[in-house]
């Protein structure tokens, strides 16, 4: 496939703007980093593969954890040595796109040996590029178990050496021996010519995925200039002399000319049937009762945050529970604050008409702040023409944004004077209930019960909700 | 620059270079080297001598940075030219798939509006 002009591939954004910094035209790797080779081989295959669109990067913890300042495809970051597994998500929950697993020696070798190993034993449709650069680039150089025997490191100063460190792991050879991987290769950026050669593993990778669905695992031995303490040439040269000495280079699998994948579309339990299978009750959907609310369409998210015992995520549980009484789309995600009691707890709710892509809110439409923190917090991060509702017998200083709705309600004052202040976040439930519209107040009402577990507190949280649903009415009155 | 008896032609973004010198050593005709002077990161970038590229491609395929290098293997067909307001010159244009209305200058690789082009 000739080209007139090499140039950088259009998978490579124009800008490099979520790369901080004026410089927004370069990588963050060091000079002559074999990173930046690998990646636009990467780029162009998928270029021209025409795959742009339905690519999906994953990008490891080591110094290529910033690929997606660069790729201009769908991108997720995974925790240390974890990408094989959310590549395997990825595939599986969307069979159509192209999955690319970037790792580094300490990444794939080291912490997520056992990552690796499994998914390419159940032979996911993914596609590993794995940078062997002999060392732990990103935090300054530290022994990989890929380090060779002598080589000296910030943690092998003397050289590693069998006696204490054992032999260098040789991934390539250990995939190799699996029935399921596909095509397993070695290749070196240690020249030109070598760098053609890897050239072509690149696009046979990605390329087995495209067309057959199959695993594939390319070793790409590198260079870290910065680690190695050497100049880009002396580096790039020691890769082809020294390292691939100890790594032969060459193809150690390969069964792509008669491999079928087995169908992974497939899911072995039913959705219908996930309930039964799992011994979950099934929420009642009162279909004549929710009737005036079914043909809405919104998309409320909900940040609710608190100290820690103020019911904030509760809060957000009955929210939720009640979204699925009115059949909508819900989600719920407690986040805790590092301070454990007392500190602040917060949790995001969503209530949709629609599919719910995630469960992450960034800019929620409501935000119920039961603490003067929770304001400080996230009164920037309110959507437009959103509300926030919040405890004014608990907060001393007023919300600042003209642009929103915003509600004071002494909910714990209410609670109190209903006995217990403890329900002050039913009361919250009542005024969003009443305000937002999207929901039956009977259904919540009688079903209050199925989730808050205390019977004898059923009553008082009825009560509760009541008095926000009041509180409400008589400020519009 | 615009000497059609070139076949090809190398452009190196003299701010998007590191230095590294890969290239330099990948050219088979030694028609590279590194500048005497920086730029504002503070490397010495390559610099290509202006004439003798055969457009192998073996300094784009070395470098490590996506937009540093770019080959121009068919320089002597490339025949547009308009003025790029960057370099405030006249230099050969080329077209980019993906920017269908836009020219794009071979010296800077930045985009020439189409409506600035004689
Ligand atoms: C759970 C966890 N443990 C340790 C670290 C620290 N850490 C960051 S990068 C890295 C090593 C990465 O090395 P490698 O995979 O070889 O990638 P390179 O930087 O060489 O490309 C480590 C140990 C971390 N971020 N997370
Ligand atoms: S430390 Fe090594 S691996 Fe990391 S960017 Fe620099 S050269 Fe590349």
């Amino acid at each position: 496939m000739a080209k007139d002009i090499l140039r950088k591939s259009e998978v490579f954004y124009d800008n490099f703007d979520r790369k901080p910094g004026l410089d927004k035209m370069t990588t963050t790797y060091c000079p002559g980093c074999g990173h930046g080779i690998l990646h636009k081989l990467v780029a162009e295959a998928l270029e021209d593969f025409g795959v742009q669109d339905r690519t999906m990067f994953v990008s490891p913890v080591g110094c290529s954890v910033f690929a997606y300042y660069y790729f201009d495809v769908g991108n997720i970051q995974a925790a240390h040595g974890r990408a094989p597994a959310v590549a395997t998500a990825l595939k599986r929950a969307n069979p159509e796109s192209i999955v690319i697993d970037y790792q580094g020696d300490g990444d794939l070798a080291a912490i997520g040996g056992a990552e690796i190993l499994n998914a390419a034993n159940r032979g996911e449709g993914i596609t590993v590029f794995f940078v062997n650069n002999a060392t732990y680039g990103m935090t300054g150089g530290q022994m990989a178990p890929t380090t060779l025997i002598g080589q000296q490191t910030m943690t092998t100063p003397k050289g590693r050496t069998v006696a204490n460190e054992g032999y260098p792991i040789k991934m390539s050879e250990i995939i190799s021996t699996l029935k399921a991987p596909v095509y397993v290769e070695r290749v070196m950026l240690g020249d030109v010519k070598s760098i053609r050669k890897a050239r072509k593993s690149v696009r046979k990778a990605i390329q087995i995925q495209i067309e057959q669905n199959g695993f594939s695992f390319i070793e790409v031995l590198a260079s870290c200039p910065s680690n190695l303490k050497k100049t880009p040439i002396d580096s790039q040269n020691w890769v082809r002399e020294v390292l691939q000495e100890n790594y032969p280079l060459g193809v150690y699998k390969d069964i792509s000319a008669k491999f079928v994948s087995p169908d992974k579309s497939k899911t072995p339990v039913n959705y219908k049937d996930l309930p039964k299978v799992l011994n979950i009750e099934e929420t009642n959907i009162d279909k004549n009762r929710i009737a005036e609310f079914t043909n809405k369409q919104f998309h409320e998210q909900f940040k609710i945050a608190g100290f820690g015992g103020q019911g904030v995520l509760s809060l957000g549980i009955v929210l939720s529970e009640m979204g699925m009484r009115h059949d909508f789309q819900v989600s719920w995600i407690p986040s805790y604050g590092p301070e454990m009691r007392g500190g602040t707890a917060n949790c995001s709710v969503q209530l949709s008409s629609k599919n719910i892509g995630s469960p992450v809110v960034d800019r929620p439409t409501v935000l119920v702040a039961m603490n003067r923190p929770s304001i400080d917090k996230f009164e920037d991060s309110v959507a437009e023409n959103g509300y926030i509702f919040y405890d004014s017998s608990l907060i001393d200083i007023e919300p600042q944004r003209k642009d929103i709705n915003i509600i004071a309600i002494p909910a714990t004052k209410i609670a109190d004077d209903l006995g217990t202040t403890k329900v002050a976040n039913m009361v919250i439930v009542g005024a969003i209930i009443e305000k937002l519209g999207i929901m039956s107040k009977d259904v919540v009402l009688d079903s209050i019960g199925e989730v808050i577990k205390k019977q004898k507190l059923i009553n008082i949280n009825k009560r509760a909700i009541l008095k926000g649903v009041e509180f409400i009415q008589n400020l519009t009155k | 620059m615009n000497n059609t008896k070139n076949k090809a032609h190398v452009s190196i973004r003299w701010e998007e270079c590191k230095g590294c010198g890969l290239c330099t050593l990948a050219c088979p005709l030694d028609l590279l080297s590194l500048s005497k002077s920086f730029n504002s990161h503070g490397y010495h970038p390559s610099v290509y001598e202006g004439e003798g590229c055969t457009g192998c491609g073996s300094c784009f395929f070395s470098c490590p940075e996506p937009g540093a290098i770019t080959v121009f293997k068919k320089w002597h067909l490339m025949t547009e030219t308009g003025y790029c307001p960057n370099c405030d010159n006249d230099y050969k244009v080329y077209k980019r798939e993906t920017h269908p209305d836009e020219l794009f200058c071979s010296n800077c690789l930045e985009s020439i509006k189409l409506s600035k082009v004689e």
